[in-house]
């Protein structure tokens, strides 16, 4: 069999990150090559490579023998790669006609040939077998599942040679993966070459000729399916040399801090979890198994449906952040520029804002002095590195951006901390000292609790690990039992 | 120097009203006389205490065009209720403000509950006052109400105009509001970043409908001046009142993507539109020309805050991107 597609030496870095890193794999024609990798293994940036979303540092693609330096959208989808992402590319308002063949003319003149579009649409349709898909319906009446055929259709009016497929079966229910699955053996036989995306293993059996899996934005090796077992991937999804450079620290205390009970909600089933003063607590999993949505729970972001949380024993009502605030709960979120500091204002506007009333008068004036010495001791804790607390947060690096947030609790004195990927988009410095900061906190008999897509680091800063599996409450380790191999083999739902 | 030169940036404006001024005075003499000036100030006094309301608003990421309207309804109801009812001139005084603030309130709570986009939702809000307004007086101006609602727009207190003074307080006291309460610091931190703010603890919904609460306690003041100013209580009066007040703030600064603001320039905005209108008048420009006058300096000042705030479709293509917008690509 020839290769589609080949890619050689392929090289991305970002800011602190090599996301691609001499990369090298090929795809043959007509087969459905899998692959797999952990969180920030570079799935995503390979895939946007050969989209032409990004363009790569140095290498080489080469498609149907022609070579390219790089990319772009245009290029790509007229040599006849279709991609679809998890985010799909709708326009809700449109038919499902009119979706496909979106920017493209079926007639000359000014004219749209509806009649022509929409026959062309239902004979792709037509070849899913599923019942019920007419070209004339509106997208936004469509279940999930109907969407995601009509991006696969789309990609089918393209003539695509090379449908890469993101994560396809993640919103979908059992029997519509079914479905799916046939409509990729169907795609095949037409001569369809498919890259398939997915964390779930079991489906890959079901599905792939075969897998290549990748590990830190390197190639470890492609197998035939049959040939290899889910322990073996699994074993070289994680054969990682894990870094040594995390402080021991024996900071936990059996006392309990804050305690959450049959809490459930916000699309996770309810479980309950223990954090202890000066413990420190990760919430692993896979990126969309709930850890988040978990943690907004407990900070009162999101409503709960059911449980309760105590702090120091006591029931306590938490129904928005400004109630977990007020009882000593901060939460750094995942998304730092969107949801965690407030770019546009100053560095201490930014870290009195959790501590506001605490420093205003009986009406309502804020105390200046007290203002800046708040923010000037955090600066000096936490080393942020600024000319003044006057510059605005939009202005600093990702680290010191992520250290205004954490300063931005530490001003008021929060006993237990939620910090969702606090290193993400982080230098390799500034995520050192992040770390030390965690480390001095549990050992003021803080509790932490940390979310984090980083094996490496996940295993490196916990005490103790609860692991999600979409959803739900898979598994709880103690720091002696974590090996890569047993999170990974939780956090994949076996 | 350096700073200097971000001074002189930062108060353009300042300069703008200036060289203006002297554009005018050179068109026609009248224009720089002691007269004319506390005519200018004067007149701006309505546009100043609104302008505080919406400047709160737009700050924390709302918008409201029913002043205009409110400010109807307030002279309707200070001169039904006075003229018509016999009720104390006083008590109508509060009534009226009253009447506002749960206006404000109501328009708050709807928007945040709907989650409708302000403009639309107080555009239509409007109307309903409006009419409103027309029903209570049925549509003809209501005159002879007591003259001590006149002198809060015709008294002086020494040499200074009693209107200018009401819009003096106003501004000084929002002035202290925005800068060194606490309440004004939430109100900067939820319209710069609502989520970031709603997630450091602030009841952001709260902040919002507090400011429009805000708002309607300065329609009802403002249609106090305009009772007087108007001489009688009219549905009709005020329709431009909205359009004004709102490019007289984007002039004087205050961003439309909210969070940022400053009542010095803001005040400076609302004082050169009047300028404008009535530098333009003593110069024998006609009614029409004015307003397209207006509107050009309207538009430009949006156009100048969107390029500020890196919104500019154009510049954005033609600028090459930068490390951070590229991993974030």
């Amino acid at each position: 069999m020839s290769n589609l597609l080949e890619i050689h030496n392929l090289t991305k870095t970002y800011p602190g990150v090599v996301a691609l890193d001499n990369f090298t794999m090929d795809v043959r024609q007509g087969e459905c090559l899998a692959l797999v990798g952990e969180n920030g293994a570079g799935k995503s940036t390979l895939i946007k490579a050969i989209a032409g979303a990004i363009q790569p540092d140095s290498g080489r693609i080469i498609f149907e023998g022609k070579e390219y330096s790089a990319l772009t959208p245009a290029l790509s989808m007229e040599a006849g790669i279709g991609v679809i992402y998890q985010e799909f590319n709708l326009c809700p308002t449109l038919s499902i006609a009119e979706n496909l063949f979106l920017g493209q003319k079926l007639s000359s003149g000014p004219f749209q040939n509806e009649a022509l579009m929409n026959k062309r649409a239902q004979e792709i349709l037509d070849r899913f077998k599923v019942e019920g898909l007419k070209a004339g319906m509106l997208v936004r009446n469509l279940s999930t599942a109907y969407r995601q055929l009509v991006e696969i259709a789309k990609t089918v009016s393209r003539n695509a040679k090379l449908v890469i497929m993101d994560e396809p079966t993640a919103p979908l229910t059992e029997r519509e993966v079914a479905v799916l699955f046939r409509i990729i053996r169907e795609m095949k036989a037409n001569g369809t070459t498919v890259i398939y995306i997915s964390h779930r293993l079991d489906e890959l059996y079901q599905v792939a000729d075969r897998v290549t899996v990748m590990r830190d934005g390197c190639y470890v090796t492609t197998k035939d399916i049959g040939e290899v077992t889910k322990d073996q991937l699994i074993s070289y999804m994680v054969g990682r040399e894990l870094n040594k450079n995390f402080a021991q620290r024996s900071t936990q205390t059996s006392e309990v801090l804050l305690e959450t009970r049959e809490l459930g909600g916000n699309g996770v089933k309810p479980f309950s979890l223990t954090l202890h003063r000066g413990e420190v607590l990760g919430l692993g999993g896979l990126v969309g198994a709930g850890r988040s949505e978990y943690a907004q729970l407990i900070f009162g972001a999101r409503p709960k449906d059911c449980g309760q949380v105590y702090l120091n024993g006591k029931p306590v009502e938490i129904n928005s952040p400004e109630d977990a605030v007020e009882h000593g709960i901060g939460m750094v979120p995942e998304d730092r520029k969107l949801h965690g500091a407030i770019l546009r204002m100053s560095i201490q506007g930014n870290i009195v804002v959790s501590i506001l009333k605490k420093i205003s008068n009986r009406l309502g004036f804020v105390d200046a002095g007290k203002e800046r010495e708040a923010a000037g001791n955090q600066i000096e804790a936490l080393r942020i590195k600024t000319p003044s607390a006057a510059q605005l947060v939009g202005n600093l690096s990702g680290g010191n951006q992520q250290k205004v947030v954490l300063a931005k609790w530490l001003a008021n004195n929060c006993q237990v901390l939620i910090l969702d990927e606090p290193t993400r988009g982080v230098d390799v410095g500034a995520k050192q000292e992040i770390y030390n900061i965690i480390n001095e906190l549990a050992a003021q008999g803080k509790g932490i609790i940390i979310i984090s897509s980083d094996m490496e680091e996940i295993i490196g800063i916990t005490d103790r690990m609860l692991i999600l599996y979409e959803g739900e409450l898979k598994g709880r380790l103690e720091r002696a039992e974590y090996t890569q191999e047993a999170i990974l083999k939780i956090a994949s739902g076996e | 120097m350096k700073k200097a030169i971000g001074i002189a940036k930062e108060y353009t404006i300042f300069f703008i009203i200036i060289i203006l001024g002297i554009i005018f005075t050179l068109g026609n003499p009248s224009f720089l006389t002691w007269k004319n000036v506390v005519t200018i100030l004067r007149q701006s006094c309505i546009m100043g205490i609104l302008g505080m309301g919406e400047m709160a608003l737009i700050i924390v990421g709302g918008l409201n065009l029913s002043m205009g309207s409110c400010v109807a309804l307030s002279t309707v109801l200070l001169a039904v209720m006075t003229v018509n009812m016999g009720v104390p001139w006083g008590l109508a005084l509060i009534i009226t403000i009253l009447v506002n603030v749960c206006i404000g309130f109501l328009t708050g709570v709807v928007i945040n509950k709907t989650k409708i986009i302000p403009m639309i939702g107080t555009l239509a809000i409007s109307n309903m006052i409006s009419g409103i307004a027309y029903i209570i007086c049925n549509g003809l101006p209501i005159s002879g109400f007591p003259t001590q609602l006149r002198y809060f727009y015709q008294g002086t207190v020494g040499i200074l105009p009693m209107p200018i003074i009401i819009a003096a307080v106003v501004v000084i006291l929002m002035g202290v509001v925005f800068k060194f309460t606490y309440f004004g610091r939430r109100l900067f931190a939820t319209g710069s970043n609502r989520e970031a703010a709603r997630l450091s603890g602030i009841n952001a919904d709260r902040i919002v409908v507090t400011a429009y609460t805000i708002c309607g306690a300065m329609c009802g003041i403002a249609g106090l001046l305009m009772l007087g100013r108007m001489g009688s209580g009219a549905a009709n009066v005020g329709t431009t009142l909205d359009m004004d007040v709102l490019a007289a703030l984007v002039i004087g600064g205050v961003s439309m993507m909210g969070g940022e603001g400053k009542v010095t320039k803001a005040v400076c905005g609302i004082v050169l539109i009047t300028m404008l209108t009535n530098g333009m008048t003593l110069n024998g420009i006609n009614d029409y020309v004015q307003k397209v006058v207006t509107g050009g300096v309207f538009l430009l000042a949006v156009v100048l805050d969107s390029y500020q705030h890196g919104n500019f479709v154009l510049m954005r293509h033609l600028k090459p991107m930068n490390k951070e917008e590229k991993a974030n690509a």
